[in-house]
């Protein structure tokens, strides 16, 4: 009886064992055969040509993946400007100030929201967002924009992963403990003073990991993205010119790349670049998380 | 108000607590705070019955009573902390210091302001030792790094702290033992100099030590405020408690001197409550 109990046990560890060694293995795995077929165009062309210039002609065999990687910060980085700041005053509010009545509405609906396919918000951004920034905004600073545009895509990008960032803020906010908020307002603070300086700086782990969560996300997304930007490769100059981000690029050119030599490995390089990125990304922030965790104990 | 007229030293003092005796005599009785048929309502429960009690100043009042008879619910009354909870409906009248508390134009942070909190498990705020007990004062605009420090070093001398932690004041909170935090958290309630301090089994989640570290402030301190207790344990309510308010099942049984209620209860329930025969 008691045998076969420990056998389970031992049979339920090593499954589950497995299991999460699997998960970790496909990170590797993935890493490991982008770098492999990356790999001949790296060492045909040189990785510094590769990230620094800008000259983009599969056909003479000049790729230059400069205006990519920057399209991809500059969509990312307007998505996560316009995104945070709106998300954490809405979360804010939502855990600290609003009635359970609305707490509950509100959720379903964030949840709604993220569970909406990009292609919906790519196409509503075609509609409403390019237009609108063609015709409104973009004249008072440049002479022309089409409307699709590094400012576009990252509208478009920031309304994506605005519920992804409020649905796990609220868990955040709601994770600092009732009496810590007590512990302030009983000293006398105000509902603000006890937010601002109690329970946001409480969370401070929590925020950066959703907005690493948020920008690792804002990064791969494609389809939304591509069809917003104008997929044109050039630096862009302003935020009314037209982009082309990595995924974009791979995603709009994986189907032709057999005809062209060394294409095939400049977009497996383009994809590790985005992968590289991203876990790069990763592991910077989770060494800052740590630097806080051992400096201020939150 | 039957409380006033209750003849304070009727019986000679007794041997294990002649300070507290002798304290409790030398000092007027002021009303601090007044409760009138106070009633709370959760979720539509009937949790508090028309309390009605007087905690006299500058003394140790002890809450005691059963699991789920109110105590809690009647403490945290007190200043205001069921004001965010929607679930909580609040009937009747509660003065501080001569003044209802439960109006519309009160001031709630002012309220609170007049009482420093105790809770259950110290709760230290995620911020340094000095910063958590100058969090108070700086709320209410006290500025200045040298006045800070002394406010801050003052308090935790009072709490018996500082000679541990004078070497890591910039140190997180968190890093404190728990009895420390208890001690660290009385400092923070005590600077900002208020008038009740309200604890809520505020020992319970301590070790027997720290426990009568905390204990003993408590009854070092009640010369200067007026301190408010609610407790599960008996013998803690007997040790240090000047008036006892014995509840149950949301009712306000018997209110009394420690001595009138643990020697002399008059009524049947606080009579087996306290000798044991029910928890």
């Amino acid at each position: 009886m008691l045998k076969s109990r420990l056998l389970k046990d031992r049979i339920a560890r090593h499954y589950m064992l497995t299991a999460t060694v699997m998960a970790i293995f496909f990170l590797f795995l993935i890493g490991g055969g982008l770098f492999l077929k990356s790999l001949p165009i790296m060492q045909e062309k040189g990785l510094w040509t590769l990230l620094t210039t800008s000259n983009w002609r599969p056909f003479k065999g000049d790729f230059g993946f400069a205006s990519y990687i920057l399209s991809t910060l500059y969509v990312t980085g307007i998505a996560i400007i316009i995104a945070l700041p709106l998300s954490l005053l809405t979360s804010i509010y939502i855990i600290e100030y609003a009635s359970p009545k609305i707490l509950r509405a509100f959720s379903s609906v964030v949840d709604l929201l993220a569970g909406i396919p990009p292609v919906i918000y790519g196409v509503w951004g075609t509609l409403t967002i390019v237009p609108f920034i063609s015709k409104s905004i973009a004249p008072h600073f440049v002479e022309f924009s089409t409307g699709y545009s590094v400012l576009a895509a990252g509208v478009v990008l920031a309304i994506m992963i605005i519920p992804l960032i409020i649905s796990i803020l609220m868990e955040v906010f709601s994770a600092v403990p009732k009496e810590m908020r007590e512990a302030s307002m009983s000293l006398g603070a105000t509902k603000w003073q006890t937010v601002k300086k109690v329970v946001i700086r409480k969370s401070i782990p929590g925020v950066i990991a959703a907005t690493v969560l948020a920008i690792s996300r804002a990064f791969g997304e494609t389809l939304a993205v591509l069809m917003v930007c104008g997929n044109f490769t050039d630096l862009p100059k302003s935020i009314f010119d037209a982009c082309y981000p990595l995924p974009a690029l791979i995603a709009n050119n994986y189907g032709e790349m057999m005809s062209v030599p060394q294409y095939e490995s400049a977009l497996m390089f383009a994809a590790f670049l985005l992968f590289f990125i991203i876990v790069l990304f990763n592991v910077i922030s989770r060494l800052v998380l740590i630097q806080i965790d051992k400096r201020y104990q939150l | 108000m039957e409380l006033i007229t209750a003849p304070l030293i009727t019986v000679p003092l007794t041997i294990e607590q002649p300070k507290f005796k002798v304290m409790n005599g030398s000092h007027s009785l002021n009303p601090h705070i007044v409760v009138e048929n106070l009633n709370i309502f959760i979720k539509g429960n009937h949790i508090l019955k028309d309390i009605n009690m007087t905690i006299p100043d500058k003394s140790i009042t002890c809450i005691i009573g059963p699991s789920g008879c109110g105590k809690t619910t009647l403490l945290r009354s007190f200043n205001r902390l069921h004001d965010d909870n929607v679930d909580v409906k609040i009937k009747g009248k509660l003065f501080v210091d001569g003044e209802d508390i439960y109006t519309k134009d009160t001031e709630v942070t002012h309220i609170r302001k007049k009482m420093g909190l105790l809770a259950q498990r110290p709760c230290s705020l995620p911020m340094s030792i000095i910063d958590n007990v100058v969090y108070g004062p700086r709320l209410h605009g006290v500025r200045g790094r040298r006045k800070l420090y002394e406010i801050a070093r003052h308090q935790l001398v009072a709490v018996g702290l500082w000679d541990e932690v004078k070497d890591r004041l910039k140190t997180p909170a968190s890093t404190l033992s728990i009895g420390q935090q208890q001690r660290l958290c009385l400092a923070r309630g005590l600077a900002v100099e208020p008038e009740i301090i309200l604890g809520d089994e505020a020992t319970s989640a301590l070790d027997p030590i720290s426990s009568k570290t905390i204990e003993e402030l408590f009854v070092t301190i009640k010369d200067k405020y007026t301190v408010v207790l609610v407790t599960h344990t008996l013998r803690q309510a007997k040790r240090i408690a000047d008036y006892v308010a014995f509840m149950y099942m949301g009712e306000l049984v018997e209110f009394g001197t420690a001595d009138q209620l643990f020697n002399h209860p008059k009524n049947q329930l606080t009579k087996e409550y306290i000798s044991g025969g029910f928890s």
